[in-house]
């Protein structure tokens, strides 16, 4: 299924080295370098950054004591995602921390004229889905924001890396950041992925492979026949969890399908600009003869749904596969590591997850809260009801799209097979807010970390695809959504 | 903000002997609802370092003396991956922590590290593990980022690397932010000037009343 190769002096896919040749990723940041600093860094530029109220407040309050301002105050773009609550949105936040810190965001993008997706509008939503949503996110340009996930954008032939709330004080007063080129590695997908075989399925089995470090360094670039062929959500769900596989930068190269994505959305450009930008963005391709550092083949004829049975994303198995061994590996931390989460998870190595049940089902996140997965989670829903001893939640990753699921009647299938129909935000991915799970709770989960306690304190979390955690929610335990179909 | 310096750090090393210890794990997420960065400390680790009813877990290292006090942690492959939470950082500094060793770090725990005065040092697996072991019953470590060395009590040394502008910033405790303004903004009014055009539809917005 997978071959891993490294190019010493060899070009990577078809014949020979081109002399100046470039990939997608040395493109993006030649086109952003400001200029070279010691250490091998450079100064790079930055066009977009996404705020939130989590990583924000410390930011806004160096400026505040530096007497800084913004560069560009219409380069951010800010929302309230990570703790609203998603039951009431015009009731005031219950939980005084987290009405504070909305009411701090509130504040700071007042007094620094930045613009604010507000809490009770259709625009407001999960960073990563409003940015290309309302086409903040574009082609070619460098975004950053302080969240790790920020590589989403990557789908977009964007250079979008993740940073720390320090950094976010760095970008707005200076519009730059001081970065390390990294390696650049191609992940070639071929084959067509059988049905119910999605983009999560496809980043959860190549992190499997490569592991939670295995990226680390590099700038990803998804390329390959498969990967032409998706659509712009399956490749932001790709992009999301390159981050699960140690690196800060996943990529498509622009093409149609991106142009036709973000052509007309509101702050997108029109008429001759846009004819400009679209033709620039489609020059962004990786050459002919361009070198990668390393090279990653993943045959998606071969795989088949994934579910995480451990505590790292790369803890994955094929549903109906068997939890790998702890002593399969040689290694006596990694095989210690296996114990303590197969322990933590309430485990046996050797069996098959399919039929572990489960508590609570989570379809959302900005890995699995577009609308494409709503409607891969509600045909599976449809006509059936949810198991009398699971809570099965779902959290639309934006406004619109939970407008546009209403236009379509999903929210109606959802909540007449006993789904929850709720409002948008990161909810029981981070559990900031007051959707969370309870120690030993179990849950069929859509999001990208399966870390400890991530769901809530003692909570057990199998990370899936839209289709498999809602047929996880009408059988109440871990199934198999191509037998649920038959 | 300004970091506090780092010269040399001199002081008991606890040993976490686990791969992947994520920043959901240093610092849980709950949390994030604080909006400040200081006072951070009494949540590190804090669902290992206490139980769901708020009694400290005896069996957690940092919760055993001499390591309650360690300056310096060792730990596993992979060390702050996960989320990009400067808060995990912040956390670790109130705790008292000024510098980890790790065989790898996640980036962006790296880079938080560095801007806060914590030095982060990559040394080699096996060095790692050496050390973990011995740190068991207790093992003093003498940093001195000048000469970019470990001294392990009295018997071994060992050499780290360091890129010499982080060291430098480290050393004095400089500001990046500050930095870029006082030396670069020319570069970057000019780069902006170029790409207003090559690029204009990114510079449109503000140019609409
Ligand atoms: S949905 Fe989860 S991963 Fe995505 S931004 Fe929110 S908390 Fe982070």
């Amino acid at each position: 299924m997978l071959k891993q190769q490294n190019h010493d002096g060899q070009s990577v896919s078809e014949g020979l080295t081109v002399a100046g040749a470039r990939t997608l990723y040395e493109k993006l940041w030649e086109s952003h370098r400001v200029c070279d600093l010691a250490d091998d860094e450079a100064l790079i530029y930055i066009d977009r950054h996404l705020v939130h109220e989590v990583s924000s407040p410390q930011a806004f309050a160096a400026l505040r004591s530096s007497e800084r301002k913004l560069r560009r105050p219409l380069t951010h773009y800010a929302v309230a995602d990570h703790a609203v609550p998603t039951r009431d949105r015009n009731a005031a936040i219950e939980d005084p921390l987290a009405r504070a810190q909305v009411a701090e965001l509130e504040d700071n993008v007042a007094a620094f004229d930045m613009p604010y997706a507000a809490l009770q509008g259709a625009d407001q939503g999960i960073v990563h889905v409003i940015g290309p949503e309302s086409g903040f996110t574009l082609p070619g340009t460098t975004i950053v924001c302080g969240d790790s996930h920020t590589t989403t954008h990557g789908a977009f032939g964007a250079l979008a890396f993740g940073i720390g709330a320090s950094e976010c004080g760095t970008v707005m007063a200076t519009q730059c950041l001081r970065q390390k080129k990294a390696r650049t590695m191609l992940v070639q997908l071929s084959g067509t992925p059988s049905r119910h075989v999605t983009a999560k399925d496809i980043a959860l089995a190549l992190i499997a492979h490569i592991g939670t470090n295995g990226a680390a360094g590099f700038a990803v670039e998804y390329a390959g026949p498969a990967v032409s062929a998706m659509s712009m959500a399956e490749r932001m769900t790709l992009c999301n969890l390159t981050i699960e596989a140690g690196s800060r930068v996943g990529l498509v190269a622009p093409d149609a399908t991106t142009l036709d994505f973000v052509k007309g959305r509101r702050l997108a450009p029109k008429g001759p600009s846009w004819d400009r930008a679209a033709a620039y963005w489609l020059g962004l391709k990786t050459d002919k003869g361009a070198q990668y550092d390393l090279m990653v083949e993943l045959d998606l004829d071969k795989i088949e749904p994934q579910v995480t049975w451990g505590t790292s994303p790369d803890q994955s198995v094929s549903i109906g596969g068997a939890i790998p061994e702890p002593a399969m590996h040689e290694d006596m931390a990694a095989r210690r590591q296996a114990e303590t989460a197969l322990e933590y998870m309430d485990l046996q190595a050797g069996t098959s997850l399919e039929g572990t049940a489960i508590s609570h089902v989570f379809i959302g996140s900005c890995t699995n809260g577009r609308i494409e997965d709503l409607r891969a989670a509600a045909a599976v829903a449809a006509g059936c009801s949810v198991a009398s001893e699971v809570t099965a939640i779902v959290v639309p990753g934006s406004g619109a799209t939970r407008l546009q699921a209403e236009a379509e009647g999903l929210d109606r299938i959802f909540s007449e097979a006993g789904f929850q129909w709720r409002h948008p935000g990161c909810s029981m991915c981070v559990a900031m807010n007051d959707d969370r799970l309870e120690p030993g709770d179990r849950c069929a989960s859509t999001s990208n970390r399966n870390f400890e306690g991530r769901q809530g304190a003692g909570g057990r979390t199998h990370l899936m695809s839209p289709a498999m955690a809602a047929a996880a929610a009408i059988t109440g335990c871990i199934t198999d959504v191509r037998k649920l179909a038959q | 903000m300004k970091a506090q310096p780092f010269k040399t750090l001199s002081g008991i090393a606890a040993p976490l002997e686990q791969d992947n210890i994520d920043t959901d794990i240093i610092f849980p997420a709950r949390f994030l609802l604080i909006t400040a960065r200081e006072g951070l400390g009494r949540y590190a680790f804090h669902d290992r370092r206490f139980e769901t009813d708020g009694q400290e877990n005896p069996d957690f290292i940092l919760n055993q003396n001499p390591f309650r006090e360690a300056p310096i942690l060792l730990a596993g492959a992979n060390l702050g991956s996960g989320s990009s939470r400067e808060q995990a950082v912040w956390a670790l500094l109130g705790f008292g922590v000024r510098a980890v060793i790790a065989p790898s770090f996640g980036e962006i725990f790296q880079a938080n590290c560095l801007r806060n005065g914590i030095l982060p040092i990559t040394l080699p697996d096996e060095t790692v593990r050496k050390l973990l072991g011995r740190a068991k019953d207790g093992l003093n470590l003498t940093i001195d980022l000048e000469s970019q060395t470990i001294a392990v009590e009295d018997d071994v040394r060992f050499d780290f690397d360091i890129a010499p502008e982080r060291k430098l910033a480290l050393i004095n405790g400089w500001d990046e932010t500050a930095q870029i303004l006082n030396q670069r903004v020319n570069d970057i009014s000019a780069f902006e000037a170029r790409q207003r055009q090559d690029q204009p539809w990114l510079y449109e917005r503000e140019m609409t009343p």
